[in-house]
């Protein structure tokens, strides 16, 4: 999130697009209902008529996987009604950037496209630059290669009649949703765009977010009270370890991990040279990576050996989860360690994964329960164990307040929890049994004179003397020291890339600035101004509550309205002042060079309407999802042209002849994710104990199905047998004129646990986003029968 | 046992017998009278500590109250500002995680076509966990990928962690990338 949760109060308008808090983040829900109170708008966009939906002022339905006409159509919207807060996006984004002679789009197709590698050449899409570097600008907007320009004629092609026939949407529904949020661009209005997994589940997810951006970014709503992108997180510290670089491609606070086939990786100085901008903060990336080399290599770490980088694993290839998977299958993996995680429940095209687990020589569960995973060789998984070969080690870990340690949640809100009690029997923490394992494989290694076993006899590991390891020191590790003195680093300003200091996680130095003083344990709940609580627990970075509050105020520092003020320029003192910590060097004057750079974290200081990063197109664009009913009505690009398609067995596709049903997943209340933890608890299980597939009246009448029946539910993977919901939530579409269904069922259910049922992704497929390789769980066809 | 600056107004919140009278205010029962039968409710004279909740990443404050080497009774933070003490269903029933009887006591092993699991002992747990970490490894390691240095094994892989830990997370991170883990995912992506 860039705001946070009691943030949301401050809101005049908050559209939820691909969530559903009222029931999956519920007590997130009593700050929009404050909103709703101080007279703030509530507009809901889902398939189905949610408990959200019921709360909200606006609601408005749109088929799965059409997030982005929808979206684009309001950009459109508030384009042609000069709805825009147009200082702010001359002054606070790229609109006003030149656009290099190469960059076209043509058909689905922007330039640069290599059709046998499914990838484009992203130098198609440069900036114009002076000189000495700098981006050359057109401050009116007018030139037609402007950003701005390119995206009005980009956008002017999802009027509401085209959006509408693509999403299919009631056409009032959606004005009255475009009206209702784009008012949000005056000048002291704010309106946030609150979203979960409905949004980045599908083979454009990144492009929905980015969507979501560039309206926020026109209507001038980032960075202000009840602003923000607002990305609402599952669990409790998927944050957390996110930011701790549990992904095979981020080491630790986003720093991109080595890679074999970037032929500059091969030395320190050649990834660092490759990695840094010249400008903006990420400039200062050499102090994080160094800092964090020699948190991890300790004293192995030296200049004359790159500081230990040659440690680091380098890989060839996308290891991400489906391709994890993938090579499971294919018998290319031997051992694998589960934390906490139920795949055979929560991964997509289930079964498969469940197979590929059978092609393990030996895996590792830690967990509270005996999942569906850790016992995918039993009989009642349909298994037959003799044939199983895989040795699987189950170790009981505690729950979270049998021990102690921080999480932080979606607002980067870092909140410690002690221990209230023992493990429950022989469970142990985590951390422990981390550690023990570390240990007991520095013993193995010990004394090796292998050049293979270098990098492992290098890794630092001094977590005190006792069988247990001392939390305060791995907490104190990742805040980092300066090495010379031995004392805790103040914060990540501090970091030097001469290695002489530490951190292991860069955005999060400065949580334990010194002794004693570990600001996750803050609990003072005193509003320090602004509703933003200072000083409760700790937020990165910087104990930041509002990322890009410098957008909070106009080009000269001061406050757009007094309403939403955060932060200003206080000419006397001579530094920027407000109720939140600055997100901005606090005494750079507004005149001063830089003194606008609102998004100090990009190269040059804007907000990118037009961002050529990322992997299928510096404007997102319609492309239908995987499986769909139809042909897309924007262009004769199909499917998003970078997503990557495996082909075969491992990723059956099913066509719309035989499967002509949009299905989607959900969660509800009463259970979470894989269910492992829900499912077996009783009172849970008996409040929500079966699994159900909801539908429309008219769908249940075609097929000849009551409510409460026994049905079947097939897709090209599998088929699953559940209990009809019917119901008024589900509204046929009219897509192109012509009727669409969808479904909707949650996938919190399996074997295992009090209240059992069939798995949900068992229908679902196996293809991923185009940039992070999220599956596409969100949108996918399927048919329904009745079971008897 | 609880690491924080406690105020007064906290103190009295934190302190088993004040939580129980405040838990029969809000039922409406007479609060001198529940003062007094306090000592016989299940929470009097409980040890309260704060956690924060386990599922979503609303991240809500809860206090546990735990008596006998047992958890008695679970309620919302009311200082925590998030949550002022509300909870939802999930938030409300954190109790039945430590009490339930589904959770695992034992560390169990289950042998290569075996139909059952075996109670072992953590120290041969760990102990096996590692012997096979180090074969894998070892027969899999890749120092170098076309003259460029790449230590790694790709015949290990690492999955989870959203509901560990910050300091677990960074101990798991540093542990897996140390060995050469190059397939190292948790439910971020999924």
């Amino acid at each position: 999130m860039t705001n946070h949760w009691n943030d949301l109060q401050h809101t005049d308008c908050a559209l939820i697009i691909g969530a559903n808090p009222a029931e999956n983040h519920p007590i997130s829900f009593r700050w929009l209902t404050k909103a709703k109170e101080n007279g703030g708008k509530i507009v809901s966009v889902d398939p189905r008529y949610t408990r959200t939906s019921a709360q909200a002022d606006v609601y408005a339905a749109l088929r799965s996987g059409t997030d982005i006409p929808f979206i684009g159509g309001m950009i459109n919207y508030a384009l042609e009604n000069n709805l825009i807060h147009k200082e702010y996006v001359a002054t606070y984004t790229n609109a006003a950037f030149i656009v290099k002679e190469g960059y076209d789009f043509n058909d689905g197709l922007f330039s640069g496209y290599d059709e046998t590698k499914r990838a484009y050449d992203k130098t198609k899409w440069a900036i114009e630059t002076t000189e000495d570097g700098k981006p050359v600008k057109d401050e009116t907007l007018e030139n037609p290669r402007s950003v701005f320009q390119l995206m009005k004629k980009h956008y002017s092609r999802y009027d509401v009649d085209t959006v509408t026939a693509v999403t299919g949407t009631a056409k009032k529904d959606y004005l009255q949703v475009c009206k209702t949020f784009c008012e949000t661009g005056k000048v002291g209005k704010a309106g946030t765009i609150m979203y979960a997994m409905g949004t980045t589940q599908h083979t454009v997810g990144s492009q929905n977010v980015r969507i979501y951006a560039i309206l926020q970014l026109l209507l001038g709503n980032i960075g202000l009270p009840g602003g923000g992108i607002n990305a609402m997180r599952g669990e409790s510290n998927v944050q957390g370890s996110t930011d701790f670089g549990l992904l095979f491609d981020n080491l630790t606070g986003y720093l991109g991990a080595p890679k074999a086939t970037v032929p500059e990786h091969a030395t320190l100085k050649g990834y660092l040279e490759k990695e840094t901008p010249k400008t903006g903060y990420w400039s200062n990336k050499p102090k994080f990576v160094v800092s964090l080399l020699k948190a991890w290599y300790g004293t192995n770490a030296t200049a004359e050996n790159e500081f230990g980088y040659q440690f680091l694993p380098k890989g060839n290839k996308n290891y991400s989860h489906i391709n994890l998977f993938n090579a499971m299958y294919k018998g290319e993996l031997d051992g694998t360690f589960l934390f906490g995680t139920n795949p055979v429940v929560g991964g997509p095209n289930a079964g498969k994964e469940k197979e590929a687990l059978g092609n393990l020589k030996w895996m590792v569960a830690v967990d509270l329960w005996e999942t569906e995973t850790s016992s995918f060789w039993q009989k009642e998984a349909g298994s037959d164990p003799a044939k199983i070969n895989t040795e699987v080690f189950l170790l009981p870990a505690s729950a979270s307040f049998e021990k102690e340690g921080s999480v932080s949640n979606s607002s980067r809100w870092m909140q410690y929890r002690w221990k209230a009690i023992d493990s429950r029997g022989e469970a142990r923490p985590d951390l422990d049994i981390i550690h023990e394992l570390a240990l007991k494989l520095k013993k193995l290694y010990a004394n090796s004179p292998k050049s293979a076993d270098k990098p492992f006899l290098a890794l630092d590991w001094n977590y005190g003397t006792g069988e247990e390891p001392d939390i305060d020191l791995v907490a104190k590790e990742i805040n980092g020291y300066d090495l010379k003195t031995g004392k805790l680093i103040a914060s990540f300003g501090a970091l030097l890339d001469d290695g002489t200091t530490s951190s292991g996680n860069w955005i999060y130095s400065g949580f334990y600035p010194e002794e004693g003083k570990n600001k996750s344990k803050n609990r003072d709940n005193k509003d320090t101004g602004g509703d933003h609580y200072l000083n409760w627990s700790y937020a990165w970075p910087m104990n930041r509550r509002i990322l890009y509050n410098r957008a909070s105020a106009d080009p000269s520092g001061k406050p757009w309205s007094k309403e939403k003020a955060v932060i200003w320029w206080d000419g006397a003192e001579k530094k920027w002042v407000g109720n939140d910590v600055p997100d901005f060097k606090a005494v750079t004057a507004p005149t001063e060079p830089g003194g606008t750079g609102a998004f100090m974290m990009n190269k040059d200081g804007v907000g990118l309407l037009f961002a050529p990063t990322l992997n299928d197109g510096p404007f997102p664009e319609h492309y239908e999802p995987f499986e769909s009913p139809v042909p897309n009505a924007f262009s004769n690009t199909q499917l998003n042209p970078a997503a990557v398609v495996i082909e075969g067995d491992f990723n059956k596709k099913g066509d719309k002849k035989n499967f002509p049903i949009v299905a989607t997943t959900y969660r509800v209340s009463e259970h979470w994710q894989s269910g492992s933890m829900t499912r077996n608890q009783e009172w849970l299980s008996e409040l929500a104990g079966h699994m159900f597939v909801e539908m429309s009246e008219e769908l249940a009448k075609e097929k000849g199905i009551k409510n409460k029946d026994k049905i079947i539910v097939s897709s090209a993977r599998g088929e699953i047998k559940a209990y009809a919901m019917v119901t008024k939530r589900f509204k046929p579409y009219s897509v192109s004129g012509k009727k669409v269904h969808q479904i909707g069922m949650p996938w919190h259910f399996g074997y295992k646990g009090f209240a059992t049922g069939d798995t949900a992704n068992r229908l679902t497929p196996h293809i991923g986003d185009a940039n992070t390789t999220i599956p596409e769980y969100k949108a996918f066809l399927c048919n329904v029968r009745r079971a008897d | 046992m609880v690491e924080m600056n406690l105020n007064r107004r906290q103190f009295l919140k934190l302190s088993g017998a004040t939580a129980a009278t405040l838990a029969v205010v809000e039922l409406g029962f007479n609060d001198k009278k529940a003062y007094a039968a306090s000592k016989e409710f299940k929470i009097a004279k409980a040890t309260v500590t704060p956690t924060i909740c386990c599922y979503c990443g609303v991240g809500c404050g809860i206090l546990v109250h735990t008596k006998n080497n047992t958890v008695v009774y679970t309620e919302g933070d009311p200082d925590n500002p998030i949550n002022e003490g509300k909870l939802c269903s999930k938030g409300t029933t954190l109790r039945q995680l430590y009490t339930s009887e589904k959770r695992l006591t034992k560390p169990l092993y289950r042998a290569p076509g075996s139909n059952k699991w075996e109670e072992k002992e953590w120290e041969w747990m760990l102990d096996t966990i590692a012997k096979r970490t180090k074969e894998t490894r070892d027969r899999s390691f890749v120092e170098v990928e076309n003259g460029v240095t790449v230590n790694k094994t790709e015949r290990i892989a690492s999955l989870g962690g959203a509901a560990l830990d910050n300091e677990e997370t960074y101990l798991l991170a540093k542990l897996m990338r140390g060995l050469g883990v190059t397939y190292l995912e948790h439910q971020a992506r999924i």
